[in-house]
């Protein structure tokens, strides 16, 4: 299962830094979401994965008994995705406000538009 | 009542007033700058604290490190957080001359108090993952900042910049992703007993890589510097100058701090390539300078190229050079901070920073270019004022660490840096203007100028002192059992 | 946006406003112990004035809201900073957790999930408005 996520997570990055590299603002804006994916699930995975264990201590008991899931990660994971969702909103709206202006989303065309 | 906690609990209590507030822009403006006072007020108790006690640690919430979040104010830190509060006074009281009234109804106000928040949370916090969340907090803050305008050569540079940030962003991500992976841990003094136990070099190795390319887009490293001179130049002077004046900063203190702990004098490859990136930031930045024509481009590669200054110390990992690139880093808050803001004077009287259309101020506005002259020339290294003295003290600890390439390339940079701020003096206060002035200025626009002047006035005269606190910063830095125990055993509590 | 959304989107946004809202704020109340809280809580209600501006245009969104989304923002932050404050004023550290009612989950924890909740709903509604109005 690790060696999936870690392809998974793997092509995630190359995907996202590969989009990150064209001229269109769309484009861009798709990687940079591949990309904070890709981080999130790495960051699950180097976590360790322990499937149907809850960190919760049973009302009989008074220690957690191993194995048990690592919360921290998926703590880690959840703040990651909740900021990269404003961040992602924000930068589509500013392509937005860009494409309005502009006409244009490739890069290029923005910049020999003047300003 | 944890003094610790005002630095971030303030800014962001002035935000949520800001927001609940009538729009009104006069009532906006006081109690942005109430709140500002009030976070001064709140950084120099902490400053007083740390100098009295020793290091402070607040564990959030009652749960002892590691388990919870800490916040830890070495001298280091107090320091800057100082400094970030001096920033945040001039930058709100900027605002009594005027904000572009778009921005003004958008929440100015309130973002740069977010601003400020974020950026003493970076200082303040002892735990990277909560670094990681201050970073994105001042960076969404200065991503709104920077987009609210609408003129094409704004928006490209906005989107600019967020692109670049956000990469910094994920790649940061990922490093801890790694680093809780293989250790298991977040809290920085924790790491620091972890990691340079580790024998897994390659592991080592990899992290640092990563932390390197991370902190250098966010503190515009050479070669990952160009997102800055594209973008810094275009939002008004009193954002330009708080960017400026603090982001990049924490990219550089968020270098010093991470790698003194968890890389300390190892692995080697990480000092070496920090000193030769340092060094070809200085001169690439300063060589960038020199072929600028626009007073605030000029000042976004001298940036970039002072920025190398910054990180010759944690590069060269002795005690003088350390002390020396801290106390520059000090004196470059300052000075950067107003030169941005002096931009702003540029923009109301010529509406233009564009060094063709600048000059005749020092015959007609003698007292604008007697207070731009502090900072201008403080920049330059003209002795005696402090950034000469910063620059020596890190000249000294080059040579002193046998580093005679970067000590060479500093003196060679200053005197670059010396030529541009010559010209960007004789240019734009000196030689007779094509145009007159194009609007009235307004006295108030002096006052956050002759505040930072003086301040740059009052590092010159206590410098002695000054380079004294720099010193006993590095030796704390230097030796990180002191961190360490202070967060893992409960030093001082607050 | 003008009157010209279907008559079947119309009659369901009617139908579903009340129910969405009520099914955030009960995510907000279950979040102490269960699935939901103030994050999932706020997006809830934020779609479900989405729905609203959908069916029935951006004015008639504003006007449901009935305050403006900066100000709910601004209230979320200083009842979240509040129940930070709250603890260090009884000499415990910055955001320790007071209960009130710890069976039923009443306390400060409670306080900054309610904060979460007006500033998410906040923070979704400028972003949305704002992308509407351009």
């Amino acid at each position: 299962m690790e060696l999936i996520l870690a392809i998974a997570s793997g092509v995630l990055f190359g995907t996202g830094f590969y989009l990150m590299l064209r001229r269109r603002l769309a484009q861009l804006i798709i990687g940079l979401g591949l990309l904070s994916n890709g981080a999130n699930l790495l960051i699950f995975t180097a976590g360790g994965l322990t499937r149907a264990r809850a960190p919760v201590i049973a009302e009989d008991a008074s220690l957690l008994v191993r194995p048990f899931a690592d919360p921290v990660p998926q703590a880690l994971v959840l703040t990651a995705i909740v900021i990269g969702f404003g961040v992602l909103a924000f930068s589509l709206v500013l392509a937005h406000g860009i494409h309005t202006m502009a006409g244009t989303d490739d890069i290029d065309e923005i910049r020999s538009g003047g300003g | 009542m944890n003094v610790l906690v005002l630095p971030i609990a303030l800014p962001l209590f002035t935000a949520a007033v800001l927001l609940l507030a009538p729009s009104r822009p006069l009532l906006q403006r006081w109690i942005s700058f109430a709140g500002a006072c009030a976070l001064a007020i709140a950084a120099v108790l902490v400053f007083v604290r740390v100098e009295r006690d020793g290091i402070l640690v607040l564990q959030l919430g009652g749960w002892p490190a590691p388990f919870g979040i800490t916040l830890v104010a070495d001298v280091l830190s107090a320091m800057l957080v100082v400094a970030t509060a001096v920033v945040g006074l001039a930058v709100a009281s900027s605002a009594f001359s005027g904000v572009d009234p778009r921005r003004e109804g958008f929440g100015y106000h309130g973002l740069i108090h977010v601003l400020l928040m974020g950026v003493s949370g970076a200082f303040l916090t002892g735990d990277l993952f909560n670094l990681y969340v201050w970073f994105e907090v001042m960076l969404v803050a200065s991503f709104v900042l920077m987009a609210l305008h609408r003129t094409r050569a704004q928006l490209e540079a906005a989107f600019k910049y967020v692109a670049l940030n956000l990469i910094a962003s994920s790649l940061f991500l990922t490093t801890l992703g790694l680093l809780y992976g293989g250790t298991g841990a977040l809290n920085m003094a924790e790491l620091a007993t972890i990691l340079p136990a580790c024998e897994n070099t390659a592991y080592e190795t990899i992290l640092a890589m990563l932390f390197l390319t991370a902190f250098g887009i966010k503190a515009a490293m050479f070669p990952l510097f160009f997102w800055l001179p594209a973008s810094y130049h275009t939002p008004p002077a009193a954002v330009g100058a708080v960017f400026a004046g603090l982001l990049t900063k924490v990219g550089v203190y968020s270098m010093i701090r991470v790698f003194t702990l968890l890389f300390p004098g190892d692995p080697a490859m990480l000092y070496t390539l920090l000193l030769a990136q340092a060094g070809c930031t200085m001169i690439v930045g300063l060589v960038g300078a020199l072929a600028q024509r626009d007073f605030r481009r000029i000042l976004s590669f001298n940036l970039v190229g002072h920025l190398g200054y910054t990180t010759v110390g944690v590069a060269l990992g002795t005690s003088a050079a350390m002390a020396g690139s801290i106390f520059y880093i000090l004196h470059h808050i300052a000075a950067i901070t107003n030169l941005y803001l002096i931009s702003g004077v540029f923009l109301r009287l010529r509406h233009t920073t564009s060094l063709t259309e600048l000059g005749s101020i020092f015959r007609e506005r003698p007292l604008v270019a007697i207070l731009a002259a502090i900072p201008v020339f403080s920049l330059a290294g003209v002795p005696p004022l402090s950034g000469f003295i910063g620059k020596l003290a890190l000249v000294r600890g080059a040579f002193g660490a046998g580093a005679w390439w970067t000590g060479g390339i500093i003196l060679a940079v200053s005197l670059l840096t010396l030529l541009s701020m010559a010209r960007l003096w004789s240019e734009s206060f000196w030689k007779t203007a094509p145009h007159g002035d194009k609007s009235r200025l307004p006295g108030v626009i002096l006052l956050p100028i002759a505040f930072l002047s003086a301040i740059t006035v009052a590092m010159t005269v206590a410098a002695g002192p000054l380079y004294q606190l720099a010193m006993k910063t590095s030796d704390q830095l230097l030796n990180p059992a002191l961190y360490i125990d202070a967060v893992l055993k409960g030093g001082p509590q607050p | 946006m003008t009157t010209t959304t279907s008559l079947i989107l119309r009659t369901g946004a009617r139908v579903l406003m009340p129910l969405l809202l009520l099914f955030g704020v009960f995510l907000l109340l279950r979040g102490h112990n269960a699935p939901g809280g103030g994050f999932a809580g706020g997006l809830v209600v934020a779609a479900a004035y989405i729905l609203h501006f959908f069916a029935f245009g951006l004015d008639a969104a504003r006007r449901a809201l009935l305050t403006r989304p900066e100000r709910l923002i601004g209230s979320g932050l200083l009842l979240a900073v509040g129940s930070g404050i709250l603890p260090a004023l009884f000499g415990r550290p910055f955001l320790t957790s007071l209960w009130f009612d710890p069976a039923r989950g009443i306390g400060t924890p409670m306080l900054f999930d309610l904060g979460v909740f007006l500033v998410v709903i906040g923070v979704v509604l400028i972003m949305t408005f704002t992308l509407a109005e351009e």
